[in-house]
């Protein structure tokens, strides 16, 4: 009987749809009829707490759990029987593999951060003065729209090496060039992957920069360019320092997507050629090679690359807050 | 027919290549996605009036007989779409003899589910298996059952040298079993433009390959070799190596190489790669064009007037992109068997499977097992099309299409057989291999380097 209502697909998403919620709801109506019950002094203190405890335990159970375990995972050996120590770190940080790896998400948080960030304010302050600023303002941001696979088939077809397919490539011989193997030629195909990075985030630090921007106000800069200060100046001295927060934000942000650099490279080149990354060597491990110890590692190190950014999101997002 | 490559990353890689070929080329035809043809093309007769439908047979010395015993029995595999149906019809009989009830489910990714499943302790009852490599390190990880109830004998008497064994562990014990086989090392050419014929040897196809490259003229050249697959690029070289090593070293070498006893380095295996060498030198397009084209894409330069290279090696799946990229028609192919290189080891030939284990020991399951080892059961798919057996017991004449029963012919009359190299491998040299062969093809003279870091690999990988 269970087993059948189960096996119906439909009738499980049914279920699951208005059955959440109605639990949800069922859970807090619960609580609320407890904390009448309790003693006034306590409800106060409780109510935080019951509310929280269903987020806190789907956290616990599906973030802080595997998190746990995938460090503690990361000191075993491949069948998981051994304590081996360090020694999956030991190889992370000797094998060719990884080092390419690193060495590439290195250049993807410089170079997609800074062309990101530099291209983003570029676009943002010379859209801020002219009429047609959502359009152009819609078209910058649109390929945010499109998944990361999506961007990713989209470029390796624009890079193709058949000049029939590829449009690169196609511009390249319309002018009586060779075709170039966009894709597979060290170093630029390093380069030519994050230009498709940049294509996808362009939109989302444009659009977060000329937010900041409208904010600055319009008396500040008029007072500027009384006191006979030239545009570069006013950029230099005034919008610069009070966009700054804003910057920062857009760019631990993009360093972080920089980090986890997966979808990309996995459809355009699967980590060939000198393109691997970190996440990439991750799921190779894991599903390929079968070294769940390694795997873990990989997962660790990538962790602890990101922590300081997300800090750093979070002290700046309070700091925010606190002038509001 | 996918029978002869990974499955799971050679299928999913496939189907987003394919369409990513399908969108490029506007208003080519619809029924071009290679990840759909399956079916061997030939009109196949309903699973019924086959008089193999009845299992109740002797099952070819097995010693399977048919009992009621009920119940049911899951079993995941890498078949979809016609080969499904073609799987669900040659179980047919054995349900309805036995009154179980055979639950399939297809994966596109035996590998990450099965992986998964392990992990998670939520298995089928049968499974298709990536390849013996992973066979192995699930039977050690006690997640595959023996299958010591099969007569082994009978079994590996019915098979060419060498095929049954593969589906044994390390102490012997017999793990994985094979239903459907697949030939490798086939030489593809368009009748049109190669007169030679079949040649005797290796060194005499490449001569007349050359010869006839030549009198063409322009920029036609003797191989088509295209190794991009997604994330799986590289394994159209990897083939040809394995081809290569059996034929030119000998199957004793070539086993120490799938043991991971054989170094990368030693002069057997280094011979190889240079007469690889030498057949990409002979390429069409040169080095970018080789890494940056799709195997299924590759053979397209052999169909066009005048021809862009003249030969191709690839198993017999391969005819399916022919037909859908290329759009050659039936009679616009033909193929031989790789020739041999050292005449001590003539008759070798490399071939694939699609291997079957137990992981949960039940007694439909074992009932199930040695059904599909029966070559009645066997029948019924190969006469439903896109299906080669390994078992002798399956005559000849049941193929409805010419490649097929002259596959079946040569993986019959095969002196020496062994299964894909890199499928035995483990996952990491494995992986490894197809990078090298994508390494190699762009750039010949790292062959030292690739070699040396290869060695690395397998001393790692073999290692647990």
């Amino acid at each position: 009987m269970l087993d059948d209502l189960l096996g119906n697909r439909l009738l499980s998403a049914a279920l699951v749809v208005v059955g959440v919620p109605v639990v949800l709801v069922g859970y807090i109506l619960l609580v609320e009829a407890v904390l009448r019950r309790l003693p006034r002094r306590w409800s106060p203190r409780a109510r935080p707490w019951l509310w929280l405890a269903p987020a806190l335990v789907f956290l616990g159970v599906f973030l802080v759990y595997p998190a746990i375990s995938t460090i503690l995972r990361s000191f075993y050996n491949r069948r998981n029987d051994e304590f081996i120590g360090l020694e999956n770190y030991a190889w992370f940080f000797n094998a060719p593999d990884t080092l390419i790896a690193l060495r590439n998400n290195a250049l993807w948080v410089v170079f997609l951060t800074g062309l990101v960030v530099g291209v983003g304010l570029l676009v943002a302050i010379l859209v801020d003065r002219v009429r047609y600023e959502g359009v152009v303002k819609s078209v910058v941001f649109l390929p945010m729209a499109i998944s990361w696979v999506a961007a990713g088939v989209i470029w390796r077809l624009m890079y193709d090496f058949n000049p029939n397919i590829g449009t690169l490539n196609a511009a390249v011989t319309a002018t009586g060039g060779d075709p170039i193997a966009w894709i597979s030629t060290e170093p630029i195909n390093n380069f030519m992957l994050i230009i498709v990075g940049v294509w996808m985030l362009t939109g989302f630090a444009m659009v977060i920069l000329s937010a900041g921007l409208k904010g600055i106000s319009a008396e500040l800069l008029e007072a500027a360019r009384v006191d006979g200060a030239n545009e570069v100046q006013v950029f230099r001295q005034i919008v610069l320092p009070l966009l700054a927060p804003t910057i920062a934000v857009v760019a631990t942000t993009i360093v972080i997507y920089a980090l986890k650099t997966f979808d990309v490279v996995y459809v355009m080149t699967s980590g060939e050629f000198g393109t691997e990354v970190i996440a990439n060597r991750m799921i190779r491990e894991l599903f390929i090679s079968g070294q769940q110890g390694r795997a873990a590692a990989i997962a660790v190190v990538l962790f602890i690359a990101i922590v300081p950014m997300m800090i750093l999101n979070i002290r700046r997002f309070r700091q925010q807050e606190a002038i509001r | 027919m996918m029978e002869s490559w990974h499955p799971a990353r050679r299928l999913a890689t496939l189907l987003v290549v394919g369409s990513l070929v399908l969108a490029a080329c506007s208003g080519g035809d619809g029924g071009a996605s290679p990840g759909a043809t399956t079916d061997g093309g030939a009109a196949s007769p309903p699973a019924g009036e086959s008089p193999a439908a009845s299992p109740s047979g002797d099952g070819g010395g097995t010693g399977f007989q048919c009992e009621n015993i009920g119940g049911e029995v899951s079993v995941v595999g890498s078949w979809s779409g016609a080969e499904q149906d073609s799987f669900l019809a040659m179980v047919a009989p054995w349900e309805e003899c036995s009154g179980a009830t055979v639950n399939y489910t297809g994966s596109r990714d035996l590998q990450t589910q099965l992986t998964t499943g392990i992990a998670g302790g939520n298995l089928p009852d049968l499974a298709g298996l990536p390849g013996p490599g992973l066979m192995k390190e699930w039977y050690d990880q006690g997640a595959l059952k023996p299958l010591d109830f099969v007569d082994f004998e009978a079994y590996s008497s019915s098979t060419p040298a060498g095929f049954a064994e593969l589906g044994t562990a390390e102490d012997g014990t017999l793990i994985g079993i094979f239903t459907k086989a697949a030939v490798k090392g086939l030489i593809w050419f368009n009748p049109k433009h190669w007169t030679a014929g079949e040649p005797a040897s290796w060194d005499e196809l490449q001569q007349s390959a050359q010869s006839a490259a030549q009198e063409l003229g322009g920029d036609a050249a003797a191989w088509c070799v295209g190794v991009e697959s997604g994330g799986a690029s590289g394994w159209p070289g990897t083939d040809w190596l394995e081809d290569i090593v059996l034929r030119q070293s000998g199957p004793d070498v070539y086993d120490a190489w799938v043991r991971g006893e054989q170094k990368w380095t030693s002069p057997e295996i280094r011979q190889a790669w240079e007469t690889f060498g030498e057949v990409l030198s002979a390429s069409h397009g040169g080095p970018n064009y080789i890494v940056n084209t799709n195997f299924g894409t590759a053979a397209n330069p052999m169909f066009s007037d005048p021809p862009g290279c003249l030969l191709h090696h690839q198993a017999s799946f391969i005819t399916d992109f022919f037909k859908n990229e290329a759009g050659a028609a039936e009679g616009d192919y033909d193929f031989f068997v790789m020739p041999d290189i050292n005449e001590q080891f003539a008759g070798s030939i490399t071939g694939a499977g699609d291997l079957f284990g137990m992981f949960n020991d039940t007694e439909q399951a074992r009932s199930l097992v040695q059904y599909l080892l029966t070559p009645e059961a066997q029948q019924i798919w190969v006469e439903r099309g896109g299906f080669i057996s390994g078992n002798r017991n399956v005559p000849l004449d049941a193929y409805p299409d010419e490649t097929s029963r002259r596959s079946a012919q040569i993986l019959q009359e095969a002196q020496t057989f062994r299964f894909d190299g890199s499928d035995q491998f483990p996952g990491a040299m494995n992986e490894a291999f197809f990078s090298a062969v994508v390494r190699f093809a762009t750039d010949q003279s790292q062959l030292d380097a690739i070699l040396s870091e290869l060695d690395t690999v397998q001393a790692d990988a073999y290692g647990g």
